[in-house]
């Protein structure tokens, strides 16, 4: 156990690859900054970033267990679907035939068209129809699908971060301050999260923001528990001792050894809670509560489409509700694979 | 065991308490109810006279004393829309929820049990395999477009069964029922399943790990010495098994049920209590929304106790060491 | 005509650590109403030898080799429904722990009588009485009303009376007994010992009784098959091979039991530890713990020495008839 104190080593070969998953996380955390903030590099390269570091990251969670990972047909397609779903997120805006959000591209005249259809005055064809405003859905979806994606991607990240420091501080500090905590998160988790969201966003307002805020609220117990679960098992290991008796200090043995030991089951429960968080981000705008109808998700773009359902016109709900199925399925795939290859213990 | 019950019974008050303040404080920061129930030309006079009635004129913590006391009453104000007690409103809607709820708990253990029980028996099959990813679907496909998708394909192209709203109800102990109606049920039906997709996926899963679980064990092996067919040995041996894991959880999802037909009920323009937290928040109906929370919250608590006392009765092992206490 | 005919048997589990050979060329036979007493350390393939007769062998296990001949059928030929009809019915199995043998959550009620009804088209009510009648028989006190409990209210004794009332409910020709007794303490295992002995006299069921104690089999058993590492190294009718063991291990265990040896003479252990089963050595398994052993027992592995009135042994060195304990 001993051997798990690091000590860094010019020649392990494991050094270049911490490096390279360091650095692409910090270029990924950078580049959705600038992407959400609008500010710093063109969005264009700050995306081309995010894409690259992502990917990066993908590379060094498998290395060395792509065979385990890839055991499958399901693996390879669920796999191939989200990176496409991830690139045209990234890329909506350059991909998609239309701004839909920009009233001077939209005219009325071309409302409710089916898929296939031309435009007014024939400039371009709405593959997957238009709605009620003559929007193309395919660009609803691309912007939908972005929308969709960063929203539960931020409200997890800050989430689990969230999650951590108060998992590793309650396991860490024990005694009342543990018990306290963890009453908290009891008390939090013992209700659905649909229930706890839905009462924020009442009391909230529609918003970006708000959301987001309310997605974090929801799932931050989550993470805690398990942190901490994972955290107290590790600190009763010998090699915790053994650092604290070498005198490192606290925040050495946190972030060097706790930490890192944390960090495999997180990613795999945070993977499939993103899918979980999509699907709750859209129920929630599919009941009115969610994003803004000026930034519509995929949830709401199919609410918008439901009532024209019956009637017969039904690209407005259905395409965006299979670009959601897609979205989802392919991270809970994704999620089960990570599951199975990271952490063969841990099961749903 | 009667100690159990009353820690139980303790943490349970102190839950409810403790939701007391956070759902009252939490709604009161939502608008200002009183905008909605004065037209907007009323003279100050009558929006004093309004905010009197209801109890807005006074402090925060007098109002929140005012609430806890008439809680405790059964008394959790009236709804701002309907003019009714908040509390008669909600239980007036709550049968069409739990029958619901209930329909849909046992589709998902009548889908769930036998994939999840086949799939752990042919583990590593394609079939094992076609249905735990069978499964992901499931727990991937948004409730609400899950239920648009059934009304599309059931009701407006098949016309085999109704869309939406409730049809016939059958009065029962009082409350107004689908369940024992032949055409209630076939509006149910829909709802219903929507309802219990993401839990039959929960299930199929929980069913396949018991099941791979029980077939290791040695009673199976001295079931298959006793020559008894694999169908019995499944769906005796293995299934009495699993079924009280399986219980377990289900009776501890019987409320995140009642929670999720909140979407279901939209979709389906199903009459319930979750259809009317809805139009509550958009309306504001502050009283509406807190009995409902307060309500699901007793439900919750309720389920809890009930799971305790059906899993003692399904395990004769904990039975038995219950008697001894 | 013998009940069971076993000839080579060969079942290996294919292990991610390699091919174990836990049964490896077993042979013998057994006559109505006889009892085979095959003792051998843990992990020597006792269990499994059991199991390969019912066909039970759980992957990554598997029949490889040898023909399992019941009633002078080979029971590999037949098809998994036809196998069915015998397990439970002419051929039964007491299981080695009590404890996991019987479901937990179901009475034992249902646990008899779907072994009754799994082969005989008769009613609940009959079934329930041959339950009483068998339970009665292995000495359950009121068994009526016993019938109505769940395992856990048993004690382990008990658990394995009612596995052997079940492995006795429909009569059957043989009876697989995997060290059904161990579990139990000393007084209730030379009960239950004497009963089963009873039983298959009056029925005339060939019992196999699978043990790692001598001392258990001397007065139940007609012969002995010794196991080491998979394969049979000695076997004979019991009072012969008992008297004048001629293979070092089955010396070797007649000589750490307790009061057998001559008296004064000391007590002594077979040195060593039982051996890895995936990676055996190559020539004779026992010869890395034997005291005779030379050379060529380290090249090649015995074949079996016939040395007549049905006694064998595998072994180049055998000790010589009179010698003893050595
Ligand atoms: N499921 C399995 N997978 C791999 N190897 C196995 C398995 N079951 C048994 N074996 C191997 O078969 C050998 C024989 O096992 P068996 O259970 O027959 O021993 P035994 O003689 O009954 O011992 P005991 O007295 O402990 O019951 C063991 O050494 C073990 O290595
Ligand atoms: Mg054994």
């Amino acid at each position: 156990m001993s051997a798990d104190i690091q000590i860094p080593d010019e020649n392990d070969p494991g050094r270049l690859w911490r490096l390279a998953s360091r650095l692409s996380a910090i270029a990924v955390l950078a580049a959705l900054l600038m992407l959400l903030s609008g500010t710093g590099l063109p969005p264009l390269m700050a995306r081309f970033i995010l894409l690259i570091g992502l990917i990066i990251l993908a590379a060094v969670l498998l290395r060395g267990k792509y065979a385990k990972f890839f055991s499958g047909p399901a693996a390879y397609v669920a796999t191939a679907s989200l990176l496409v779903l991830v690139v045209l997120a990234i890329f909506a805006a350059e991909l998609s035939p239309q701004n839909p959000y920009d009233l001077r591209q939209l005219d009325i005249m071309d409302g409710r068209q089916p898929p296939g259809s031309t435009n007014f005055d024939k400039t371009m064809t709405f593959h997957l129809g238009t709605d009620e405003q003559g929007r193309d859905i395919l660009s609803g979806i691309l912007y939908g699908l972005r929308v969709s994606l960063s929203v539960s991607l931020v409200a997890t990240l800050m989430a689990m971060v969230i999650g951590v420091v108060v998992g590793i501080y309650a396991a860490w500090a024990g005694g009342r301050i543990e018990a306290i905590l963890m009453r908290i998160v009891d008390f939090q988790l013992s209700f659905p999260s649909i229930l706890v969201a839905l009462m924020l966003m009442a009391a909230f307002g529609r918003g970006l923001d708000k959301i987001v805020i309310a997605l974090i609220i929801v799932q931050w117990a989550y993470y805690a528990r398990t942190v901490r679960g994972t955290a107290l098992s590790e600190t009763r290991k010998e090699y915790i001792d053994a650092a604290r008796g070498l005198g490192l200090p606290a925040w050495r043995i946190v972030f060097g050894h706790l930490l890192p030991n944390c960090i495999p089951p997180l990613i795999v429960i945070s993977t499939v809670q993103v899918a979980n968080t999509i699907v709750l981000e859209s129920s929630l705008s599919f009941l009115g509560v969610g994003v803004p109808i000026t930034q519509p998700s995929l949830g709401l773009l199919i609410a918008n489409g439901y009532g024209y359902m019956l009637s017969g016109q039904y690209w407005m709900s259905m395409y965006p509700g299979i670009a959601l199925l897609a979205i989802v399925a392919a991270i809970n795939m994704v999620g089960d694979r990570l599951r199975d290859t990271l952490n063969p213990r841990l099961s749903r | 065991m009667l100690v159990f019950l009353l820690r139980r019974l303790a943490q349970s008050v102190f839950v409810l308490i403790a939701m007391m303040v956070v759902v009252f404080f939490g709604v009161y920061m939502i608008g200002n109810p009183v905008d909605i129930l004065i037209s907007p030309d009323a003279t100050p006079a009558e929006i004093e006279e309004t905010m009197a009635r209801f109890g807005f004129d006074q402090p925060v913590y007098i109002q929140f004393l005012k609430f806890v006391g008439n809680a405790l009453q059964g008394d959790l104000g009236r709804s701002f829309v309907h003019g009714e007690p908040a509390v008669q409103l909600i239980l007036s809607y709550m049968p069409a929820t739990l029958e619901l709820a209930l329909l849909g708990l046992v589709f998902s253990v009548a889908i769930g049990v036998p994939l999840g029980v086949y799939a752990g028996y042919k583990a590593d099959r394609w079939q094992g395999r076609a249905i735990m990813t069978g499964s992901i679907f499931g727990f991937s496909l948004p409730n609400f477009w899950v239920g648009m998708l059934l009304i599309l394909i059931f009701a407006v192209e098949l016309r085999w069964l109704p869309s939406t709203g409730r049809g016939e109800t059958v009065a029962f102990l009082g409350m107004r029922l689908s369940i024992f109606s032949s055409d209630g049920l076939q509006y149910m039906l829909l709802p219903a399943l929507t309802l219990a997709l993401y839990k039959a996926s929960l299930v199929t899963r929980l069913a396949r790990a018991g099941t791979q679980e029980a077939l290791m064990q040695d009673y199976v092996k001295f079931a298959r010495a006793k020559g008894l067919s694999e169908t019995r040995i499944l769906f005796v041996h293995v299934l009495k098994n699993i079924m009280i894991p399986i219980i377990t959880v289900l009776g501890l999802e019987l409320g995140s049920m009642i929670a999720f037909a909140v979407v279901t009920e939209t979709v389906f323009a199903w009459p319930g209590m979750g259809k009317l937290l809805i139009d509550s928040i958009t309306t504001l109906d502050r009283p509406v929304i807190v009995a409902y929370l307060m309500l699901t919250v007793l439900i919750f608590i309720i389920i809890n106790f009930a799971v305790d006392v059906i899993y003692t009765l399904l395990d004769p092992r904990v039975r038995v060491r219950g008697e001894g206490v | 005509m013998s009940v069971l005919d076993i000839r080579d048997l060969q079942t290996h589990f294919f292990t991610d650590a390699g091919v174990v050979k836990a049964v490896d060329g077993v042979s013998f036979s057994l006559a109505a109403g006889e009892v085979l007493g095959l003792v051998g350390e843990s992990g020597s393939g006792k269990s499994v030898t059991g199991f390969s007769i019912l066909r039970l062998v759980d992957p990554p296990g598997q029949v490889v080799g040898g023909q399992i001949l019941f009633q002078g059928q080979d029971l590999a030929q037949l098809s998994n429904r036809e196998m069915r009809s015998l397990r439970g019915n002419r051929i039964a199995m007491i299981f080695q722990d009590p404890m996991m043998t019987l479901n937990p959550v179901l009475r034992i009620e249902t646990q008899m009588v779907e072994a009754v009804r799994a082969h005989e088209r008769i009613s609940h009510a009959a079934a329930r009485d041959r339950a009483i009648t068998t339970l009665a028989k292995v000495g359950i006190p009121s068994p009526a009303e016993r019938l109505a409990a769940y395992p856990h209210q048993f004690s382990g004794g008990m658990r394995q009376r009612v596995a052997i009332a079940i492995a006795l409910l429909n009569g059957p020709d043989l009876i697989v007994a995997d060290e059904p007794t161990t579990a139990l303490d000393v007084t209730i295992q030379s009960q239950i010992l004497a009963e089963v002995q009873e039983l298959a006299r009056e029925t005339g069921t060939a019992l196999i009784w699978i043990t790692h104690d001598l001392a258990v089999v001397a007065g139940l058993a007609d012969k002995i098959s010794v196991m080491y590492a998979g394969k049979i190294v000695e076997s004979g009718p019991t009072g012969q091979v008992l008297r004048a063991p001629r293979h070092p291990y089955t010396a070797g265990l007649l000589g750490s039991i307790p009061g057998h040896g001559r008296r004064g003479e000391r007590l002594t252990q077979i040195p060593g530890m039982a051996p890895n089963m995936a990676r055996l050595p190559m020539g004779c398994a026992f010869a890395p713990r034997c005291a005779l052993a030379g050379d060529l027992c380290r090249k090649t592995a015995p074949g079996v020495s016939d040395i007549g009135g049905g006694q064998g042994y595998r072994c180049h060195y055998p000790i010589a008839t009179g010698e003893g304990v050595p």
